[in-house]
This record gives C-alpha cells, structure tokens and sequence, in this order.
C-alpha cells in the first residue's frame, strides 16, 4: 500500500488531532442542545400523531386523514431538503430577530421529519398490542381513551424501546445536517479546521466524538430491554 | 324471579358468516345458565354481544328491562354492570395483579388508591391469591391467571358475570382450581352465563342449560332434561359426539 503513509498522514496525524480536539468538543455542545430541545419535542408529538392514526371514531375521520398527509408528506421528502425549506424559508418571510434564526427553524425542520418517522414506530407498536387487551379493559368499562393511556400505550412503548433509540441515534447524528444552512456545530467546526490545517484529522475527531455518544446510547437501550424482561418474565413465546 | 338480562331475535354476522341467527331467551336474576354447543356456534359471540363488545345486527338486548343495544347509548356504564371473563385471560402485562385488579376502581369508579388495593387484596385473598398480589402476570400459571381474571371482573361488583370458555385455555390438571371459583360464585346474587366444553361441569352447576346450533337456540332447559333427554336430534347428536370423546359420562 504505498500510498498508505499519505493517507495516515492526512487521516490520522495526532497532532492535528489534539489540536482540533477543544474546538470540535466545544462545538460539539451545540450539537448535544440541537438534540435535547429536539427529542422531547419529536417524541410527543410523535405519540399525538401515531393516537390520532389509531382513533376508530368515524367522527376522527378528518384527523386521520390530516395525520396520514402530515407523516407521508414528512417521510417523502429527504430531511436535508427540509431543513433548507423551513431553515431559509420560514425565516425569509421577515421574522424578527430571535426568530429569525436557522437555528431554531432548522431544528424545527428535523423534528418534523423525525416526528413523522417516530410516529410510525409508535403506531407500528400500538397495533402489535392484541386486540384482545383493548377488548379486556373496554369490558371493565375504561373509555377508549383510558384504554389507550393506562393499556394500550404503555405496552407499545415498551416494544418500540429499541427501534425508537434506532431514531434517536440516528437522530443524534442528522443534528450535523443543520450545519448546513448556517449554524457552527461539530461538523461544520470539523469542517473548517480541515480547511486550516490542510488535513482530514478533524473530521475523524468529529466521528470518534459521535461514537462516544451514540455506542453508550445504544448499550443503555439493551440493558433497559434486558431490565423489563426480568421484571415481568416474559418466558411466553409471543 | 324477575328477568335480568332479556335478547330479542339477536342477529350477527361477521361478512357472509351469520353466526347468530335468531336468538331469544330470559335469564332470571341469580340465574346460572351455561351455554353449550360446537365450536362455531356463536357461544363466545352471544357473550360477547351481551357485554356489548360487538354490536348486534338486528334485535335487542335488556337488562333489567333497559335497552343496552340502543343506539347511541354510552356502553361503558353498562359494561361496568356485566363483567366478563374470557378464555385466553387477556391480563395487563405490564401490570402487577394488583394493579390489573384496582384499574377499572381507580379509574372507571373513581375509587381512592387505598380503598382500592383494600378491595384487590380481600378478592385476591378470597381466591387464594395473596402471595400473588405484587407478581406480573407472566409468572402466574394459567389457573392463577385465570383466577386473577376472575377477580378483576367482579372487583367491579357486576350483577352478572360472563364466563366465556375460562378453562379452555388451562391445562387439565389446573381446570379444577378455576371450576371451585365459579361453584363459590353460585348462589352469590350475581347472574352467571357460561359459555364451555365442560360439559360435567356445565350439567353440575347451571339452573338451565342452553344449547346453540346454527345460531338460534336448539334447546334450552333443566340440565338434566338436555343431558340425559335431549328432545332436539341436534343436541343428541352433539352428546353423542362428546360422550364419545369422553368428556361426559353417558
């Protein structure tokens, strides 16, 4: 491999490392703030549309249809194509200062295209609680709403643990995507010390900061997984 | 006696499939009647229309001279009224015994948590569950679920309780532990209607047996009038068959 030396030289000089290794870090917070005002935002509503899509009332029927455009609309166009149309877009209409910022406007971007994904995994668990569960709690009298919350909703939460953290991570890593439209976080620091040094080691920094997140995300999600297992036992073939 | 549950010409189909044709009967209050017939004949449906988890087609259905299946009617005050118990349990899971005993108390009847949980533990304790009580379902066997089933439905103190196939799920050496509830029920006030294959059980325990066949009622009367004289060559057929397969003693 002769050209090996050249690309561990470009790829993996330590001194580059250690020397973009504060900024990425301190860059890297505006990351971790883009996902936390985001997540919670994303998973609530999320949990309102995949109820909405869930609703059997025929009167409900418009808000289905509305929460079927909404999540087809989202899921259909790339995310990246998103966060420049609400990014540019929303703040072009003449927002005042905050408002106008492609910060705000690009984290609302992701999460409504997060939203509409998460809402899916929601539903998918919603409709893998058995018939029979919904059945059982109208039969003591329970609205159709208080089967939802106190029955039908903790159980499906419980099952879409580990595809919802899949979002999540995935999540954690198309923050970077909002650098796009303006914003410094990690990757667009990455970006501009490569452009200083005339070496690729930052971008390498940015991913092993990634990967200290996203490795220990997904651990903590097995060993919730494994916890409810024990609790309740479930030796059942299900 | 004064009738407590009342069905009027029931009809219900599921697509092309009439399960229930034409169904009439009276059900006193305190009455145990036991409901038995082919897979298929529209036992569990009956139940279930009864408790209003189906809607019925055509006909109507009283309970103490109230109409149930009137459109429009808000069905959970009258669920709260008829409990049910079905084959496959359909515990919470993610609810401890006690819980799955105390929801419809706390959140159906508005009861205090304490209150509650005092009520779950007499019941449970009643049928021989308190080591149970802070157990999940899943590490119960399906006797104890069963029970614990039981329980959550008459925590709600219904004036009838229906009983569809409950031990047909249950391994045989722990169908007796259930069958014991339901002898203890009898004679409770509450009005009970099974649905079941145990025939034994069912010619034991019910005050008139009624026997289903292509959606009306082929037979209905004392148990020893439809077990040992069936009238209907339809249910001597059907005792036939089960005698045959040596779930009733000729």
């Amino acid at each position: 491999m002769p050209r090996w030396d050249r690309v561990k030289k470009s790829f993996f000089d330590w001194e580059r490392l250690t020397d973009s290794f504060p900024h990425l870090l301190h860059a890297f917070v505006l990351d971790i703030k883009i996902f936390a005002w985001t997540t919670p935002c994303i998973l609530i509503v999320a949990v309102l549309i995949a109820i909405a899509r869930s609703t059997r009332a025929p009167a409900l029927f418009p808000v289905r249809i509305f929460v079927i455009a909404y999540t087809d609309i989202m899921r259909g166009v790339p995310v990246i194509l998103w966060i420049y149309l609400v990014g540019f877009g929303v703040p072009g209409i003449g927002l005042e200062r905050p408002w106008n910022s492609p910060l705000i406007w690009g984290s609302v971007a992701l999460g409504m295209t997060y939203s509409a994904y998460v809402a899916e995994v929601f539903r998918a668990g919603i409709e893998s609680v058995h018939e029979s569960q919904r059945a059982a709690a109208r039969s003591l009298g329970l609205s159709s709403s208080q089967t939802m919350r106190h029955v039908i909703l903790p159980q499906a939460i419980r099952r879409v643990v580990p595809p919802l953290m899949n979002d999540m991570v995935s999540l954690q890593k198309d923050v970077a995507l909002v650098s796009l439209i303006g914003p410094i976080e990690i990757l667009r620091q990455a970006g501009i010390d490569k452009a200083k040094f005339a070496n690729f080691t930052p971008f390498v920094g940015a991913a092993l900061i990634f990967l200290a997140i996203t490795i220990p995300l997904t651990r903590f999600t097995d060993w919730l997984l494994t916890r409810e297992r024990d609790r309740t036992g479930a030796s059942k073939v299900r | 006696m004064n009738a407590k549950l009342t069905l009027n010409s029931i009809a219900k189909s599921f697509g092309d499939n009439q399960v229930l044709r034409d169904i009439s009967l009276t059900i006193e209050t305190g009455e145990v009647v036991s409901f038995i017939g082919a897979s298929g004949s529209g036992k569990t449906t009956l139940l279930r229309c009864i408790n209003l988890l189906e809607t019925v087609d055509n006909g109507s259905i009283l309970l103490d001279n109230t109409e149930i299946t009137a459109v429009g009617l808000d069905p959970n005050p009258i669920r709260r009224r008829i409990g049910i118990v079905f084959q496959s349990f359909n515990l919470f899971p993610h609810m401890s015994i006690r819980r799955n005993v105390t929801l419809a108390l706390t959140e159906v009847l508005g009861m205090s948590v304490d209150a509650a949980n005092e009520t779950a533990s007499s019941l449970l304790a009643r049928f021989g569950l308190s080591e149970k009580i802070d157990s999940y379902p899943d590490r119960l066997s399906g006797g104890q679920q069963q029970r614990v089933a039981i329980a959550r439905a008459l925590a709600l103190n219904p004036e009838v309780l229906l009983l569809d196939e409950i031990t047909s799920a249950l391994d045989p050496e722990l169908v007796g532990e259930v069958l014991d509830v339901v002898r203890e029920l009898k004679g409770s006030g509450i009005t009970l209607l099974l649905a079941t294959h145990e025939m034994g059980f069912a010619r034991e325990i019910s005050d008139r047996v009624c026997f289903l066949a292509e959606g009306v009622v082929a037979e209905m009367g004392q148990p020893e009038q439809i077990f040992s004289h069936p009238s209907d060559p339809r249910t001597q057929q059907f005792l036939q068959r089960v005698i045959a397969a040596g779930r009733l003693r000729g």
